[in-house]
């Protein structure tokens, strides 16, 4: 038995929460390998982890070292990091490499992390989005462009090399102790902005029961794109009551007032492009991951924001 | 608590509530549906909305009893008097029905969400845009939601063209026989003389990108409203051509011309 060899996997972004929760449900099953761009991490002797950027040719050299069977990529730079050049370059270009190598060495399964912010916030957005949507973020902003094309370019692969059996998670917020998102900053501050008389609902998901779901996503091999979210929904403006924050409204109309407000104060968490995301909801529906995969997410709204009540930093 | 629970607790009083409650609806655990729904909101929206149906407007609803207790349903009337108030009084009539009441929901103009406070407030309220994915998924959700196919060209007809039914669009007919939606036809009368306008100043209004901008008195009069529903109408979901599902809607559309008639004859007075 124990010389049974373990399924090896490639988890990228190793230095993020996510990944490190979806390692700990991962690790006794199967032999992992981290990476990040950002840093090596320290994940125990088990677990080999390394910093790499994907575009470099020493990324094929674990590829052909470590045999993998499946990757999870987690490592996507968010929005508000780096440049739009940077993020391209690793988003886009790196995940391209890294399907390239995937189908190279044979991998049979991967799992790729996107974003709801693909589908765009539009006034006349729809409710309950499903996957069949056309994704209009990029219509929006410049920002939100490698995130489309991450998207683009694995249904390119998922449909190009059925051999790989792509699954792209598109989950909403995703929320919790220790992620770092814009929409996290926001609700564990004491004071919040708001776009005076904009209140969309939004949806949340626990970074535990995101794990879940990707763990759940690798097992039960089923190709395809799936949203990720639970059956529940908030206005924002309600969240951040019930997270404790003093709401900051800020002029909503014209659109440039909010814009111009956001760039002078420069922050980080209320950036200019996310703007929208703000003041029109993107309320997803997740039937088609929940019936495919039989996804229950576990933890209520409620316990969500009590954590972030009862956790503030000081602004 | 939040400011609008507060003024929930403070003036809706308990038997509304309880006439709330016993509406069953899907929602979240905080109280919010997926296109802003909000539990408390409804309440306090009810309670003002009982003045307005049986104090201002003094509305007589006939037949409301005919639209089914549950199941997708399609309440479609006419459209008139520049404000969507016949939304709220039909929504209204239905949810106060002492046997099965329902909370419908109202399709709105895609120009409503832009505007800070309105859209959110309108959501809350159970209005949702009005798209037809949204009517889809609702319809797939059993819930009950009132359309009026004329649209803008209903609600933005002057005084002179009152009571004649404007051109309607085919897709609430397409949405009915795709989700197996009982179609419940209902004539509004009384609503043409809320707010009678002579003209409408259509370059203002594309400046401002308003549907139109009437020219009318700045206040909606305390017309007498009468609404007529009629009997449920089925449409199976045959492969039809689109000339005969015109003639499908026409046939509804016959219906309402017949349900307005009614109302006006047996309206005494405008007040």
């Amino acid at each position: 038995m124990s010389n049974e060899r373990k399924p090896h996997i490639l988890v990228t972004g190793a230095a993020g929460a996510l990944a490190q929760q979806v390692i700990n449900r991962l690790r006794d099953d199967y032999f992992l390998v981290a990476v990040d761009f950002r840093e090596q991490v320290y994940l125990g002797d088990d677990i080999p982890s390394y910093c790499i950027d994907f575009n470099k040719r020493v990324f094929e050299d674990l590829f052909r070292r470590y045999d993998f069977d499946g990757v999870i990529h987690l490592g996507r730079i968010m929005s508000s990091q780096e440049t739009r050049m940077r993020r391209y370059n690793a988003n886009v270009l790196g995940t391209q490499k890294m399907l390239d190598l995937s189908h190279k060495y044979g991998i049979e399964r991967v799992v790729i992390l996107s974003t709801y912010h693909v589908y765009g916030a539009n006034a006349y957005n729809p409710a309950l989005i499903d996957e069949e949507a056309p994704l209009k973020g990029a219509g929006l902003s410049m920002d939100l462009i490698d995130s489309v094309e991450l998207e683009n370019l694995a249904n390119i692969y998922l449909w190009r090399y059925p051999d790989l059996n792509i699954t792209v998670l598109r989950p909403c917020n995703i929320v919790g102790p220790g992620v770092r998102n814009s929409i996290s900053t926001l609700l564990a501050s004491r004071r919040a902005p708001v776009l005076a008389g904009f209140s969309p609902i939004m949806q949340f998901i626990h970074i535990d029961d995101m794990a879940d779901a990707i763990v759940l996503a690798y097992k039960n091999n089923q190709r395809g794109v799936f949203n990720v979210v639970p059956e529940d929904w908030v206005a924002y403006q309600h969240a951040l009551l019930l997270c404790g924050c003093t709401r900051v409204p800020i002029p909503s109309i014209p659109p440039i007032l909010p814009r111009t407000i956001a760039r002078l104060l420069n922050l980080k968490s209320f950036p200019p492009y996310l703007m929208h995301f703000f003041k029109y909801p993107v309320v997803i529906d997740g039937r088609a991951f929940r019936d495919t995969f039989g996804f229950k997410p576990r933890r209520p709204l409620k316990e969500v924001f009590r954590y972030y009540r009862e956790n503030k930093q000081p602004v | 608590m939040t400011f609008r629970s507060f003024i929930k607790d403070k003036f809706v009083p308990q038997a509304l509530e309880d006439q709330v409650n016993r509406i069953r609806k899907p929602i979240g655990t905080l109280g919010y549906d997926p296109w802003g729904y909000n539990s408390d909101s409804i309440k306090i929206g009810f309670s003002v909305a009982r003045y307005i149906y049986d104090k201002y407007f003094r509305v007589e609803a006939d037949g409301v009893e005919k639209v089914p207790s549950e199941g997708p349903v399609l309440l479609v009337a006419n459209h008139s008097g520049q404000l969507p108030l016949d939304g709220l009084l039909i929504g209204f009539a239905l949810a106060s029905r002492q046997e099965n009441p329902r909370i419908p929901r109202a399709m709105i103009e895609r120009f409503f969400p832009t505007v800070p406070y309105v859209g959110n407030i309108l959501n809350q309220l159970g209005a949702v845009l009005g798209d037809p994915v949204n009517c889809a998924k609702m319809l797939a959700n059993n819930e009950a939601v009132i359309v009026f196919p004329e649209g803008i060209r209903g609600s933005g007809k002057l005084y002179r063209d009152r009571y004649q039914l404007k051109r309607f669009g085919n897709g609430f007919m397409h949405l009915a026989m795709e989700h197996g939606a009982t179609i419940v036809p209902v004539g509004v009368v009384g609503c043409e003389e809320t707010i009678p306008a002579i003209a409408n100043i259509r370059p203002l209004a594309q400046a401002l990108g308003v549907p139109y901008v009437p020219v009318a008195l700045p206040m909606v009069l305390p017309a007498k409203v009468h609404l007529k529903f009629g009997d449920p109408m089925f449409f199976d979901n045959a492969d039809i051509p689109e000339e005969k599902v015109t003639q499908r809607v026409d046939r509804v559309k016959a219906e309402i011309s017949k349900l307005i008639d009614l109302g006006l004859c047996e309206r005494k007075r405008l007040f």
